[in-house]
């Protein structure tokens, strides 16, 4: 025989919500944000892969390294590490925003405003870039 | 006629107690790791994109002179092993979540394992086997401390 604790029956409103109670990735800004950092993720550890090889070029000759890097000083490329950092910066302030949801007592219940806030960080941050990182691409 | 019916959310198999919990020390590792790397990747990035004239700056001679800095050195090889395993293992829980054969998984798994190893072995050895002076190099690619 099992000893069985009493269990009160839940309130309606939890019962009958399509959202289930206490979940922080179905719907709007916790499952956004999971998709963002899922994809950003993946796209920064596959420019990393390339990043060591291309590095991993200083070891062959100067002329190697400085030929495979003049690539990535072209504007196309100049295009492509605005969007590289700008995956890197979501990345990284929503990871501070998981580790807040973690680790802070008040976490979970701000979650989605510290969404938001790491979205703001992130559009300032790339307003401070974008401008400067441009110019070194296209006045060079 | 009786039947049992197990309690909700009864676990298939019983919760582990014994040895180490490599997932819990993983999920512990990306938390960590995770706040390094953006001060390590951030300072990288402003080092090497925002001051002075940024990317094209970059070339042999620059990476000379910051590799001939024990301190840029140990910060790049931090960043190396930090990012590739935090990269390798969020990798890996994707795999779990959407590679469902047993044999893609490991397939998947193991180059994940293998590309993750065989960079970090390659670029620690760049990193502190680097000659900023190579000899029989034209000096003008050279850092201006070889000429010296």
């Amino acid at each position: 025989m099992s000893v069985q604790t009493e269990k009160r029956t839940p309130p309606l409103s939890t019962t009958t919500s399509k959202r289930p109670a206490g979940t922080l990735y179905r719907g709007r800004e916790g499952m956004w944000s999971w998709v963002l950092h899922r994809i950003t993720g993946v796209a920064i550890f596959f420019f990393l892969l390339v990043h060591i090889l291309d590095t991993a070029l200083v070891r062959v000759s100067p002329e190697a390294y400085n030929a495979v890097i003049g690539t990535y000083q072209t504007p196309i490329m100049g295009l492509g590490e605005v969007a590289l950092v700008g995956a890197i910066v979501f990345h990284a302030f929503n990871g501070v925003r998981i580790v807040l949801i973690d680790f802070w007592s008040k976490g979970t219940r701000y979650q989605k405003v510290m969404f938001y806030v790491v979205i703001a960080l992130w559009v300032i941050t790339m307003l401070g870039f974008v401008p400067r990182h441009l110019i070194n691409v296209f006045s060079h | 006629m009786s039947q049992t019916i197990e309690a909700p959310r009864t676990p298939v198999r019983p919760a582990r107690n014994k040895g180490i919990n490599w997932e819990k020390w993983g999920w512990i590792y990306m938390r960590v790791s995770g706040v390094i790397l953006v001060v390590l990747i951030f300072g990288h990035l402003f080092m090497n994109l925002i001051v002075g004239d940024g990317v094209s700056a970059i070339d042999f001679a620059f990476v000379g002179g910051k590799w001939a800095d024990p301190f840029w050195q140990w910060w790049d090889v931090a960043m190396l092993w930090l990012a590739l395993i935090h990269g390798g293992n969020g990798m890996r829980t994707i795999v779990n979540d959407y590679a469902r054969g047993k044999m893609t998984r490991s397939i998947l798994k193991g180059a994940i394992f293998a590309s993750v190893a065989i960079l970090i072995l390659l670029g620690t050895l760049v990193v502190f086997t680097f000659d900023p002076c190579p000899t029989g190099q034209p000096a003008d690619l050279l850092p201006s401390f070889c000429a010296a």
